[in-house]
């Protein structure tokens, strides 16, 4: 074997807390220097991205399981370690991370508010997003957890935008009393909802712990351990419910649109694009992977919800005359294809949810890093007041549908490789007629999203927006660098696919053999 | 196989550099010629592959899986894609040729772009005709779906060109849902999306036949979607929208036939399900007729030839679904060739005229005879005259239905072959010998050698494919004489009627007009059709959209929101609790301690 010259250095602990340092950084050296803060966040985010590319190449495909391993006991008495470990699945999601954070902070180049905070915020959010998909210990877990949701709540409140909802029908009241449509509203919701499903993971954390002999947190203790039915399902229940609300499960999912549209554009990228993914990432590795009884006995519930998601997103997103709510609300229904293949307990169907969570937070950051653009220069939203944007704005229009034709599942994106592995799932699942609604799905994305296009980029050009630029400089830096991972994942899945089969099928076989 | 690898290689390569290189997108011509010298080399090597006797499979895995790969991809050379690739190639090219001049008037950078969705066409039509798997080839079904799209709506700041584009895309994605449905169930059922282990399976009778009726009805739908078969015959007309030159490529001679290909393809497992192929005999003779009766009332001249080419390819369904696939392919294959030469032919018309409505044309057989001869040479092909290319696959399709004992089929194919003579042979006398309407400011004038040189080759082709089997005999097939004779006299027919008509103006219009008055309503207005579907769209789907987006916003929201300010308003009420004054507190305390005594007691009482 050749000798490993990153043997024994924490690779993962580096990922983890590199934006880390570098928000500290930035509030105690950069203050007041926005360039400075810029190149702050581009070097420690690049340092996370460029050690999570390593790992994705350096991850030893045969021997599988958890790699890159780090243990520093925290507290024995009660069993809590500092404990990192990645497998196939979250390795793709740390490269997931890295490639939106990376975009996302080309993207925000030009936030012209208070930008040491705002990156410092967000640089904070990201360690939290590394620790949930590295860490191996519950309490750690759950503390990256609740470090990548609550910075949330700033980061919208001060530099997202009000957007415009008018009360009306018989809730109106309450409508004017929540303040609907404005930027607090929209952050308090988001803030509130998902605290509402932390308790719920908290709670289903401490039953695992407590039914397990109260020994250990450790995932690898838990994961040996085979729970009473009920204690599986019950606690199934309550990380379905905790997880699936930042996963955006139906009729839980109204947090998104309103966070989604009122969120500043690196916000949006990372928030829909792997925020979201944390919530599927948390009903399948500790869900499905802890709780196998439980996982089958409620399929039927997280598939069921999953179809609604898939059709019912679609269609209100069809309705939406907002384009960050378009985009919003293609978040829910493609996070319903994420859970509706994680549902069907199938290899494929499993391989799918994976892959669609990294293609669509691909497509979506891609999507709201877009719309930011063309916001920041028709000062609009409003997708009927524009038209014609193609002749003025080609790049980001080819951009934008590319990203459409990878949402609406085109073959050569990544969006069509984790619908195809979704269908596949879903027709060998118990359940056959889950792909009557992922099919249907599909066609109507293809319906909002070139209509979305169309009314756009195409026709001739609108009255309302005068002297549009295309995108420049570190804009573009972010544009084709997704735009490159949607087709080289759509082209080459195997790629991604080839780990992320070694983490499915051992979690699969315990589920069909427990 | 290294050949093949360069005529699929060769489109890609010139996509990638004329989407990626800025300065050679900017400079549209040169992007041409680079597209052009990239199809010349391709068609090369297609040839020497068609002519050699090279043929094989390569497979790769794509999606990796426990034991084994779950898909796979590679290339597939047989005699059904060798002829293909010359096809495609050849056509891509003369296309690639004719547009430069066509196009002469476009701002560069959007030439650069319609060459780079040409290149990445002609990659895509190749990587359908070598895939090996079902798969493979919905993955490049898709991609000449979208380069469809993007060519349709290549105009894209005309409203009516972004319509069609949409229109095009929806309609297709329709039957593709029942296309990636159908092989997914397929593979669910026997693991694989390889034809050769299908094809096997289907031998060795170790297919499961349990629900293969309905996968096999779904793949065709994909198949009617793409070659417009009635009801999603729709997009067709209206993808006139593009680029003359595009609909001479894409939607007559290569893109619309993949579902015949497809069909033809999937041959060994169609025919384990008669009750489908009979559906899609049926549906395709029916789609045959119901789009020449459009054709002849038709006044836009490529309008009248893509409900042609419905119409045709109704042909090669029917001909398909009746046991006969070879015919179909045949006839896909000398279609190929002079259909592109009547949309070339038409589009030196448009070029020279400037409009698409033949009653603003006439008389243009004085001023442009080439293009004359060359659109006479197409038409007779089109309406089957010996010894032309259309005549022979055509008979073959005729003879092929009649073996299969489909004499229903037959019939209506009979009927639509005279219809075919009918109004393709109008065009020609309104266009070419009718008097028509004074020109305007338009110059008619013969197209320049760009676009004369590929309409040359073609109309040579279609006389060198029909002189072939003229003289060579029609290989395996031996249709009955009769059938030969009927062909010609249904030609004859069409050609005599459109000349008393509007050649000599013996019968007046309105005669034959007032008996068929219901269907000349009828076909005037696309069958209602378009209109149906319009409604679906807009009343029923957008209209459920809009009650969803409704529900959503103000109902599941709404509840929440009452929830919340329910929740600021019962705050607000305790909060007027705590005044700050302590006698309230002092009651407060004192009602309290009473309302625990009362409550210790009333606990205690037995």
């Amino acid at each position: 074997m050749v000798a490993d010259p990153m043997r024994g250095v924490p690779v993962l602990s580096i990922i983890t807390w590199a934006p880390f340092v570098g928000a500290l950084l930035i509030m105690f050296t950069a203050r007041h220097r926005p360039l400075a803060v810029r190149l702050i966040a581009l070097v420690t985010t690049s340092i996370s991205a460029a050690l999570s590319l390593w790992i994705f190449l350096a991850y030893e495909r045969e021997a599988a399981g958890f790699q890159f391993y780090e243990r520093v006991p925290l507290v024995p008495p009660l069993g809590i370690s500092y404990e990192l470990g990645v497998d196939g699945m979250s390795l793709l999601m740390v490269l997931l991370t890295s490639v939106i954070i990376v975009a996302g902070v080309f993207a925000s180049w030009t936030v012209p508010l208070r930008s040491q905070e705002f990156y410092a915020l967000l640089l904070a959010l990201v360690t939290g997003v590394y620790g949930v998909f590295c860490s191996l210990d519950l309490v750690v877990f759950f503390l990256f957890y609740e470090l990548a949701v609550l910075p949330m709540y700033l980061l919208i409140g001060i530099w997202g935008s009000t957007g415009e909802v008018r009360p009306r029908g018989i809730f109106a009241w309450a409508y004017r009393e929540t303040g609907v449509g404005t930027k607090e509203y929209a952050a308090m919701k988001l803030t509130l909802y998902l605290l509402f499903g932390s308790a719920f993971i908290l709670v289903g954390i401490l039953a695992l712990y407590v039914n397990a002999g109260a020994a250990s947190f450790s995932f690898l203790d838990l994961e040996a351990v085979t729970f009473d039915f009920a204690v599986q399902r019950w606690v199934f229940l309550a990380f379905y419910v905790g997880f699936g609300i930042l996963a955006g499960i139906w009729p839980l999912h109204t947090w998104s649109p309103d966070g989604h549209a009122s969120a500043p554009t690196a916000v949006s990228m990372l928030h829909a694009g792997v925020l979201m993914k944390l919530g599927a990432y948390g009903v399948i590795r500790l869900g499905m992977g802890l709780l196998p009884e439980g996982a089958v006995d409620l399929a039927w519930l997280v598939g069921g919800i999953a179809c609604i998601n898939v059709v019912y997103g679609a269609l209100s997103a069809m309705a939406q005359v907002d384009l960050k709510y378009v985009v919003a609300y293609s978040s829910v229904s493609h996070m319903g294809l994420v859970m509706l293949g994680a549902a069907t307990l199938t290899e494929a169907g499993l391989n799918g949810a994976v892959f669609q969570m990294f293609a669509h937070g691909v497509m979506t950051g891609l999507f709201f890093a877009l719309v930011g653009l063309v916001y920041e220069k028709a000062h609009s939203r409003e997708i009927f007041k524009m038209g014609g944007f193609g002749t003025m704005m080609p790049g980001i229009a080819t951009a934008f549908t590319i990203g459409g034709l990878s949402s609406l599942g085109l073959p050569g994106t990544a969006g069509f490789v984790a619908e195809l592995l979704t269908f596949m799932g879903a027709w060998r699942s118990d359940h056959q007629w889950w792909l009557v609604p992922a099919v249907l799905g599909t066609l109507l994305t293809a319906i909002y999203v070139l209509r979305v296009v169309a009314q756009i980029f195409w026709g001739p050009p609108s009255v309302h927006v005068h002297d549009l630029r295309d995108a420049r400089g570190p804009e573009w830096v972010a544009i084709v660098l997704l735009v490159f991972v949607l087709v080289l994942f759509g082209a080459t899945p195997w790629l991604a696919l080839g780990p992320v089969d070694t983490a499915t099928v051992p979690l699969l076989s315990r589920i069909v053999s427990p | 196989m290294a050949s093949v690898l360069l005529v699929l290689g060769l489109p890609l390569a010139s996509f990638l550099a004329i989407a990626l290189v800025r300065p050679l997108r900017r400079r549209g011509r040169a992007a041409g010629w680079v597209g052009i010298t990239a199809m010349i080399v391709a068609l090369a090597e297609a040839l020497r592959t068609w002519l050699g006797s090279t043929r094989g499979t390569v497979i790769l895995p794509w999606l990796p899986g426990d034991g084994g790969p779950m898909a796979t991809v590679g290339l597939l050379l047989d005699d059904l894609s060798a002829p293909m690739l010359v096809l495609v190639t050849l056509v891509s090219l003369l296309v690639q040729m004719y547009s430069l001049a066509y196009l002469h008037d476009e701002p560069m950078p959007s030439l650069g772009r319609y060459y780079a969705y040409q290149s990445l066409f002609a990659f895509s039509m190749l990587g359908l005709v070598l895939s090996p798997t079902y798969l493979q080839m919905f993955v490049f079904w898709e991609l000449v779906g979208l380069c469809s799209y993007l060519l349709i709506g290549y105009w894209y700041t005309r409203p009516a060109a972004a319509r069609a584009a949409l229109k095009a895309f929806w309609t297709t994605k329709l039957g593709d849902l029942g296309f990636i449905a159908g092989i997914v169930m397929l593979w669910s059922a026997t693991g694989t999306f390889e034809f050769d282990a299908l094809f096997r399976m289907a031998r060795e009778q170790t297919l499961p036949l349990e629900g293969l009726a309905t996968i096999m009805f779904l793949i065709y739908l994909g198949a009617a979607g793409k070659s417009a078969q009635f009801p999603l015959h729709v997009w067709l007309p209206d993808a006139m929208e593009g680029p003359t030159p595009v609909s001479a490529l894409i939607h007559a001679a290569t893109m619309v036939t993949a579902g015949v290909f497809l069909v033809a393809r999937s041959e060994p497992l169609f025919v384990l399900v008669p009750g489908v192929l009979a559906l899609i005999a049926r549906v395709g003779a029916f789609t045959a007729l119901l789009a020449a009766t459009m054709a002849c009332v038709e006044s836009d001249i490529k309008r009248v030839l893509a409900y042609s080419t419905i119409s045709q390819l109704g042909f090669m369904m029917a001909a398909a679904g009746a046991g006969a696939p070879d015919a179909g392919f045949f006839h896909l294959l000398t279609h190929g060739v002079f259909k592109a030469l009547l949309f070339l032919g038409a589009g030196a018309v448009i070029h020279a005229v400037g409009t698409n409505d033949i009653f603003r044309m006439g008389g243009l057989w004085r001023v442009m005879p080439q293009t004359g001869v060359i659109f006479i040479v197409g038409t007779l092909a089109l309406a089957g005259v010996w010894p032309l290319a259309g005549f022979f696959s055509k008979e073959a399709i005729l003879a092929g239905v009649w073996a299969g004992g489909r004499s229903g089929v037959f019939v209506v194919l009979a009927l639509t072959a005279f219809l075919t003579a009918f109004y393709m042979f109008r065009v020609v006398f309104i266009t070419f010998f009718g008097h028509g309407h004074p020109h305007g400011e338009a110059h008619p004038h013969e197209p320049p050698w760009l676009m004369r040189g590929p309409l040359w080759l073609l109309a040579v082709l279609t006389v060198a494919i029909g002189l072939r089997f003229a003289i060579g005999g029609g290989g395996e097939h031996h249709p009955p004489g009769w059938l030969a004779a009927l062909s010609l006299a249904l030609a004859a027919g069409g050609f005599g009627l459109a000349w008393a008509m509007y050649g000599a103006r013996w019968i007046p219009v309105e005669a034959v007009r007032r008996p068929l008055a219901v269907i000349d309503f009828l076909a005037r207005r696309r069958y209602f059709l378009d209109a149906i579907y319009g409604a679906i769209y807009r009343g029923v789907m957008l209209g459920f959209a809009r009650l969803i987006g409704w529900i959503d916003r103000y109902l599941v929201d709404g509840l929440l929101n009452v929830a919340s300010a329910g929740t600021l308003r019962a705050g607000d009420a305790l909060r007027r609790i705590q005044s700050g004054q302590a006698q309230d507190y002092v009651y407060g305390v004192a009602f309290g301690v009473l309302f625990l005594f009362v409550l210790a007691q009333w606990w205690r009482t037995p």
